[in-house]
């Protein structure tokens, strides 16, 4: 946990350093006015594919958890184009991200509670709905 | 100062200079790393909005995050604590948007729908999952930012500012 605190400092700090969570980079660079949020996308990518590719090779396991070392991957399916769209479509209205948005309460910027009270009514809707959906599916299976 | 006029073009792309970004990211990375190193989890920051819903929420799609979401929360405040030293040493204090509530509110609720139909954000597949080299990421990546790009456009366009 301790170290967890420590990963997210560095995190939370680098966001604010970059001007990350100031919406109005975000949507500066989205309007082509300055294109710095490449550099940041792409530096903290670079970064971590070293520490992903290397780590592995050196050792198997992680000296805290016990797990394996392992990749970010996910499985694709139509779901990962919907959301990305409708994840576009909020990141273009609000110029607003998760980490950001929490780096931007950090920074002292209470406004952008607004975001933050919205995203956390969208990921409940989407829950609500799934979880739904989920049960909706197991039951009518007895009628065959 | 003058810069040789091949390189004014290039200026005219980052009004704000590069190393603010370019440091900014690399510590981004760091903190994803210094996680990585220690527990071998790859970080995303939006998987918390779920995660601290099995808190308050009994619903399936919450619950089946309930073992990881202590430590979501201790990375979550992580994020702000970090953002906020950044703004007492260098910021000079507290900096607040001008960009209109009903704008971070409507799109907060389609990131917060969008992020979790789409498996992963901006630093789940855009960090992540891009340094992991996930085919579905940098997918991800494309689509979000295309149509983010398209969507600030309108919004602009529209005379919507800021």
């Amino acid at each position: 946990m301790p170290l967890i605190l420590v990963g997210g400092l560095i995190f939370g700090f680098g966001l604010a350093y970059s001007h990350m969570a100031r919406p109005e980079v975000v949507l500066d660079f989205l309007q082509f006015d300055d294109f710095g949020l490449l550099f940041v996308m792409f530096g903290a990518a670079v970064v971590s594919g070293i520490a992903f590719w290397v780590t592995p090779r050196l050792r198997e396991l992680a000296p805290l958890t016990g797990d394996t070392y392992g990749r970010r991957l996910k499985s694709f399916d139509r779901n990962v184009l919907i959301g990305g769209a409708i994840f576009g479509v909020g990141w273009g209205l609000s110029g607003i991200c998760p980490g950001a948005a929490y780096a931007s309460l950090g920074i002292g910027n209470v406004t952008i509670l607004w975001a933050i009270v919205g995203m956390f009514a969208g990921a409940y809707l989407q829950g609500v709905w799934r979880s739904q959906r989920a049960s909706s599916e197991t039951t009518p299976s007895s009628a065959d | 100062m003058h810069l040789p006029l091949q390189l004014a073009p290039l200026a005219d792309l980052f009004p704000n200079g590069i190393s603010r970004y370019a440091i900014g990211g690399l510590l981004v990375g760091l903190g994803a790393v210094a996680i990585y190193l220690g527990t071998g989890i790859a970080a995303g920051a939006s998987t918390f909005l779920e995660s601290t819903l099995s808190y308050v929420s009994d619903q399936s799609q919450f619950q089946q995050y309930r073992a990881s979401r202590d430590w979501r929360v201790v990375f979550t405040l992580g994020i702000i604590l970090g953002a906020a030293v950044y703004a007492v040493v260098w910021q000079g204090g507290a900096w607040t948007t001008d960009v209109q509530p009903w704008r971070l509110l409507v799109g907060g609720v389609f990131v917060g729908i969008g992020t979790r139909v789409g498996k992963g954000c901006t630093s789940g597949h855009g960090v992540c999952g891009v340094g992991s080299a996930s085919k579905t990421s940098i997918v991800g990546v494309v689509t979000f930012l295309a149509v983010a790009i398209v969507t600030a456009q309108l919004v602009s366009a529209l005379g919507v500012s800021p």
